[in-house]
């Protein structure tokens, strides 16, 4: 028994040391130094990929926003909420909130879930001027993971290319055109899936526009 | 779909060529008798002879303080952030049953969370405080998975190692270096790394977006090298600053693969028995490619529900079609199903898909993966899980042919079976005990975000990720209130050193028994056949205790989903 309680004894000054220690050289020493390097090769992406459009941040290259204005092509649905301006304890919906990320996390046979389908489905095909049983992609109307999701595939795209070219009043072809220029592939013909970001894509739909109007103008 | 299944292919040849190389280095690590400069100055810091061998009970007491007294420091960083530095946004330090659950989560490598990273902690606790936790407790795994290896080669022998000398090697020339390179490669990928704590942006509609940032790409690479798994975000790996590409994607699986698989080549060769060691990853690896083959068609097969709404889930050149719900577009599919099986049998527990919105039977697989807890395992504990199978199915062999069991030319007897009995029971006890406590426990089921079988799926998942120490969740049960805090905390604790520690004996007592010649009535294991029988006592002791409670959340919900029933 006198022999385990000098063990333990002997063992307490390595194990206090050992948690400083290496709390400082992983916790504090390994982040900051990767952080200085990151800044010094890399500040761009180090620092969020911030887009900036007339010298103004407008987003993350990487972070989706909400688009609801019929002239935009529009994002997945977002699930993720926000605390209640009127009543902090509660909670009120709020799409690409990025100080909360977060999804429905419905299972597959809760009745929420398929009700909140179903009504997506229906605004989807009424936003698109489709057909009131036509297919719907979908990516368009379930909630992403992260409710930040920048991405929409390409089939979605395609749905709302009509729309959009006609809210602009450009030729779908121009619209097509920019859409394929903008989608992703997949990485070595295998990684990923075919998709687009829709804030890329939005962007290079208000450049062309401004191109317009300066065209005219000249 | 083919392009899906070559996708597959490649990653696990990748796998598989990554562990070779890994595994030579590792046993380097592990055997070299010379400390390098950085390692030497550790040990005069802590005072220790790093030539003195432990026994086993030494080791696992060195092991266990180390914990105590890194567990605690984690605590109280986390208690006092509100005075701590890097925090513009005052958040407030955590509640004490909050910091408790927090801190046993990290410490035992589980990474449950309970709070969302972004509007509990600052960027100084998300440094000083969980990427420290992940680290050494990543260390203290893969430690005692070096010593159980060494104590299986040493004949009569029973010092096993030296805790502090397995654990600063591990920190100084596998975890730090490997994770600063990586952590590179992610930042150019979109990761990002600053001290800066947000960033606002007016969008294009002229909504204010409040951007979260900080040191997110140090903390994302030892998650997964470190199969740790707690994320920096809420979303953890599906929000697109901690996975922002496929490649990153393909990166983090292969990186919490990496060191389970290649301890398997250690194994082989740190005791000259490379083939043995072969079996072991082949044991993996088939049970690997087994509950991916489940949960790809199903999640790919999509919900019946929503097809009936004309929504199309089909598979083309423009979308990747299935079960979106809970998915990231870049991943798809494929992307996400490998990730679900990868981080459950790594035992990460980092998420690029919500669990909780798997398909009743892509839910199963993370479910029984981590209940088995062998398929590759965490850091170290993985390995010694699946030995402890072994070990069962050496010694029920020995009972069906009559011979006394050896396994790598040790008697297997009956002190060792118990002991490896106690490891085996340990792990359900917890799990199903806490699930009954807490289906039984008043007002708890009003923490459920899904009704019906789900809704137990949710419990159940939750007791058995914290006692695998997995840490991913079936994210709608809302988990921060003082019951689900303790007993998950307990559970980690329990499905930490529980089973840690009687397999840590079972080592040392081998280490200091003889190595018996090989006659030709040993049992061959180093044959594929025993690697058969390894797997099947695995999903018949380990797999059979647990489908009564499988059956009342999963195949229930399944057999419901595909009659059109809701909840």
């Amino acid at each position: 028994m006198n022999d385990t309680n000098t063990s333990i004894r002997s063992l307490l000054r390595p194990a206090i040391t050992s948690a400083v220690l290496f709390m400082l050289l992983t916790g504090l020493a390994y982040p900051l130094i990767t952080t200085a390097a990151a800044n010094l090769l890399l500040p761009w992406h180090a620092q969020g990929s911030l887009v900036q459009r007339d010298g103004k941040v407008i987003g993350s290259a990487l972070l989706g926003q909400d688009f609801t204005a019929p002239r935009y092509f529009h994002p997945r649905p977002s699930a993720t909420q926000a605390p209640d301006p009127k009543d902090p304890s509660k909670t009120v919906d709020s799409p690409y909130n990025a100080e909360l990320s977060a999804a429905s996390n419905y299972g597959p046979t809760n009745r929420k879930l398929i009700d909140a389908v179903a009504g997506r489905a229906r605004a989807y095909r009424s936003e698109n001027g489709l057909a009131a049983n036509a297919p719907v992609p979908v990516d368009a109307v379930t909630a992403s993971a992260s409710g930040l999701d920048p991405e929409i595939s390409l089939a979605n795209a395609e749905l709302q290319l009509p729309r959009v070219a006609a809210q602009r009043g450009l030729p779908q072809a121009d619209v097509e055109r920019l859409l394929n220029e903008h989608a992703a592939t997949r990485v070595f013909g295998l990684f990923g899936v075919p998709r687009v970001n829709v804030l890329d894509l939005n962007l290079a739909l208000d450049a062309l526009a401004r191109e317009g109007q300066h065209g005219t103008k000249s | 779909m083919t392009t899906n299944i070559l996708y597959f292919v490649i990653m696990l040849a990748c796998m598989t060529a990554l562990a070779i190389p890994m595994g030579h280095y590792l046993a380097k690590v592990f055997t070299d008798e010379r400390h390098a400069l950085p390692e030497r100055l550790t040990y005069r810091l802590l005072g220790v002879d790093p030539d003195r061998g432990m026994r086993w009970s030494q080791y696992g007491m060195a092991l266990v303080l180390a914990n105590a007294a890194m567990g605690l420091l984690g605590y109280l960083l986390l208690r006092v952030q509100a005075w701590m530095p890097l925090n513009p946004s005052h958040l407030s330090g955590m509640s004490p049953d909050l910091a408790f659950n927090t801190a046993m989560s990290f410490v035992t490598n589980t990474n449950w969370q309970a709070y969302s990273g972004e509007n509990t902690l600052s960027n100084f606790s998300q440094m000083a405080a969980l990427t420290f936790l992940m680290t050494v407790s990543a260390a203290t795994g893969l430690a005692a998975g070096a010593a159980f290896v060494r104590g299986l080669g040493h004949a009569e022998k029973p010092e096993i190692g030296n805790f502090w000398v397995d654990f600063t090697r591990i920190v100084w020339r596998i975890l730090l270096p490997v994770c600063f390179v990586l952590a590179l490669v992610c930042i150019w990928q979109g990761v990002p790394q600053t001290l800066a704590s947000d960033a606002v942006a007016t969008t294009l509609e002229g909504a204010k977006q409040h951007i979260i940032l900080g040191a997110v790409a140090s903390l994302e690479t030892i998650k997964h090298i470190g199969t740790n798994g707690g994320g920096f975000y809420g979303a953890n790996a599906a929000h697109p600053y901690e996975d922002p590409t496929p490649l990153i994607n393909t990166l983090h699986i292969l990186s919490m693969l990496l060191i389970p698989a290649a301890l398997t080549v250690a194994f082989g060769r740190m005791l000259a028995r490379n083939r043995q060691g072969w079996v072991l990853f082949g044991a993996f690896f088939v049970m690997f490619v087994g509950f991916l083959a489940i949960v790809y068609p199903a999640e790919q097969a999509g919900n019946p529900q929503l097809t009936a709404l004309g929504v199309d889930q089909h598979l083309s050149a423009t979308q990747p079609g299935g079960n979106m719900e809970g998915k990231e577009m870049r991943f798809g599919i494929a992307g996400s199903s490998l990730f679900v099986t990868a981080t459950t049998a790594a035992t990460t527990g980092s998420v690029n898909a919500m669990h909780d919105s798997l398909t009743p039977l892509g839910g199963l697989v993370p479910l029984g993966e981590m209940m088995l807890n062998c398929v590759y395992g965490g850091k170290g504990v993985g390995l010694i899980n699946l030995l402890q199978y072994a070990i069962l199915a050496v010694f029920l062999i020995g009972m069906m042919i009559g011979r006394t069991p050896e396994f790598l030319g040790k008697k297997i007897e009956a002190r060792e079976i118990k002991l490896v009995m106690l490891a085996v029971l340990a792990h359900p006890i917890c799990i199903l005990g806490f699930t009954a406590l807490a289906v039984l426990w008043p007002h708890v089921t009003d923490s459920l975000g899904n009704t019906g079988p789900h809704g137990f799926s949710e419990i159940l998942y939750a007791y058995t990720s914290a006692t695998a120490n997995n840490g991913s969740a079936f994210g709608g049960l809302s988990v921060n209130t003082p019951f689900y805090n303790t007993t998950i905390g307990l559970a980690m604790l329990i499905g930490r050193y529980g089973t840690l520690l009687p397999m840590l004996a079972v080592a040392g007592l081998l280490a200091s028994k003889k190595t018996l010649p090989e006659t030709a009535g040993t049992f061959p294991t180093a044959t594929p056949l025993f690697m058969a029988l390894t797997v099947l006592v695995a999903l018949v002791v380990g797999g059979l205790t647990f489908l009564p409670a499988l059956a009342l959340g999963p195949l229930v919900e399944h057999i419901a989903m595909l009659h059109g029933q809701l909840f």
